[in-house]
């Protein structure tokens, strides 16, 4: 079966090459620009698609599998393990990450075992074992393996903030070439260029792939507040304090005992 | 009503703050401490990183200990000369705090300092509050006068300068030390230390009680001033938004409760403090020790826009 679809896979390549390619894609998503204010208690961006068949296509194939990848503003980050030293719990090892999406979400019509074998999977990058999360392991810029704890927990943590998910059931086939998905947006998604990337496959054969992409950005008083903070720390300083000595130098005035 | 901090990072319930920030106040005024002490751990325990609860926390002292600082020079109940030279190393102090809090947070060892620092502290300073509260107690029973001696050793080092409202003539080398010292784990642990600092100038510096809470109160309030410009350079953690929330809260909180507080005696009065503050200490000191939920935590250095 293995054997037979990297044949497959071949033959399609070398198609592909050779003329016009087999299959389009062509998606969009609802909203290019997502403007998160502080009442944003979350949100759902919704990507529809369809496959655009032509003269090269096989006419014997129409199961077609689609895995969305949903990649936000990449980050450095810092995964650290607890262990029991001297009767308490401290923060002993930990493992740096490099570059790595402070989004990510993986959808896909159906298990991302069933639509294609594991070398394909890790090729093209399908299900979160199959993503790429380079750590800095001493002097060395690797991945691991999916079952490295330090990776396993950075993906459950963000797992449980919302903020790497995957769902094999995510993607609606509503006709065998129209598909649509959602893509759930936490309240405290990051800010933002968010990077989806639609893949095609058939028979466990990556056939062609598209990208698109959307922005999220904070609106309000409160990024204004977190933007203010992060760029001149002196002047926010300068006017918390005022803030503190006016709220103190009123509650005098107003609780005086005269 | 929901409302998002914008530096914690975390959609709260605003009311709930509010609330906190007023049951905080309530004590803080009933016992005249500035309430940090319990004000950082709750927030803490809210949720709240203990990194932003520290820093935000030093803004919402400076607030409560100002409007008590005006009503005590009002008073005439504050040592210009004395809260000076505290100030000297108050400032001193909060700067190697703000620094050291750095540092082991770029070392992913700051919470747990905090909490070893909260354990330490409170576990000390509530067990001998409550224990020189349960004491007084029994002498007043008893009928006893307690002894007072006049002079200690600190009272031997050199340098010595008159402070004419407080009337005590005093080396500067103890005020001082002390003054780094309450600088110090104030920027760190977020309190403004007038509970450990109160104690410490009665009993060792032998100021009297007339100028004792008002001086206290002006280091704190400049201390924590200074470790929130400090905080909100270096480590960008101080946020705005739950800073006024609190003070809102504490402010008016606190107006009940220095009423309440004159209706109980003073004795009374401590072993309560000691009390409550010995609860918060274990209440630190339990987290540490179990096993938490979770081994892993994670940090993010900053998104890349």
């Amino acid at each position: 079966m293995i054997a037979r679809s990297v044949v497959a896979a071949l033959i399609l390549l070398s198609l592909g090459n050779a003329s016009a390619r087999a299959e389009r894609l062509i998606v969009s998503v609802s909203n290019h620009r997502v403007t998160v204010t502080p009442n944003y208690s979350g949100e759902e961006l919704v990507l529809f698609g369809s496959v655009e068949k032509d003269a090269a296509t096989p006419a014997d194939r129409n199961a077609y599998d689609l895995v969305v990848t949903v990649i936000g503003p990449r980050a450095d980050m810092v995964t650290r393990r607890k262990e029991r030293k001297f009767g308490i719990w401290i923060n002993t090892d930990y493992r740096q990450f490099l570059q790595v999406p402070a989004y990510l979400a993986l959808f896909a019509n159906r298990p991302f075992e069933q639509i294609a074998p594991p070398e394909v999977a890790r090729r093209q990058q399908l299900g979160l074992n199959n993503v790429l999360l380079t750590q800095r392991v001493g002097t060395d810029y690797a991945d691991v393996v999916p079952n490295d704890p330090f990776r396993s927990a950075f993906v459950r943590l963000r797992t449980q903030r919302g903020l790497y998910r995957e769902d094999p059931a995510a993607v609606t086939l509503l006709t065998p070439t129209l598909f649509r998905t959602s893509i759930p947006l936490p309240a405290e998604v990051p800010i933002g260029t968010y990077q989806v990337e639609i893949k095609l496959l058939a028979n466990g054969v990556f056939l062609t792939k598209t990208e698109t992409a959307f922005e999220i950005v904070k609106v309000g008083f409160e990024q204004f507040v977190a933007t203010t903070a992060r760029q001149n720390g002196f002047v926010y300083g300068l006017v918390t304090a005022a803030m503190a000595l006016m709220s103190g130098w009123m509650a005098s005035i107003v609780f005086r005992k005269d | 009503m929901q409302l998002y901090l914008p530096i914690a990072d975390l959609p709260v319930n605003i009311f709930l703050v509010l609330a906190m920030g007023a049951a905080v106040g309530f004590v803080s005024g009933m016992f005249g401490i500035g309430g940090g002490f319990l004000m950082t751990p709750l927030l803490i325990f809210l949720g709240i990183a203990p990194a932003v609860a520290v820093a935000s926390v030093t803004s919402h002292i400076a607030a409560s200990s100002f409007s008590g600082a005006i009503s005590y020079w009002r008073r005439r109940a504050i040592d210009p000369a004395l809260a000076t030279v505290l100030l000297c190393g108050g400032t001193t102090g909060t700067a190697l705090g703000v620094w050291t809090f750095t540092l082991l947070r770029a070392l992913g060892q700051l919470d747990l300092m905090i909490a070893l620092s909260y354990v330490a502290l409170l576990t000390t300073v509530g067990g001998l509050m409550f224990w020189e509260g349960l004491r007084a107690m029994m002498r007043i029973r008893q009928g006893v006068v307690p002894p007072r001696r006049a002079h200690n050793w600190i009272h031997g080092l050199p340098l010595k300068m008159r402070f004419k409202r407080s009337k005590i003539y005093l080396s500067v080398i103890p005020v001082i030390v002390i003054g780094i010292m309450i600088g110090f784990i104030g920027a760190i642990m977020g309190i403004g230390g007038g509970f450990i600092l109160v104690p410490i100038m009665i009993y060792l510096l032998r100021v009297p009680t007339s100028t004792v809470i008002g001086t206290s109160m002006v280091l704190t309030l400049v201390t924590m001033l200074f470790a929130t410009l400090l905080h909100a350079m270096t480590n960008h953690l101080v946020d705005a938004v739950l800073a006024l929330i609190l003070m809102v809260g504490g402010v008016t909180g606190a107006q009940f409760g220095a009423r309440a507080g004159q209706k109980i005696r003073g004795e009374q009065l401590r072993l309560l403090l000691g009390l409550l503050i010995l609860a918060v200490g274990i209440r630190f000191a339990v987290e540490l020790v179990i096993r938490p939920d979770d081994l892993f935590t994670i940090r993010e250095l900053g998104v890349s826009e």
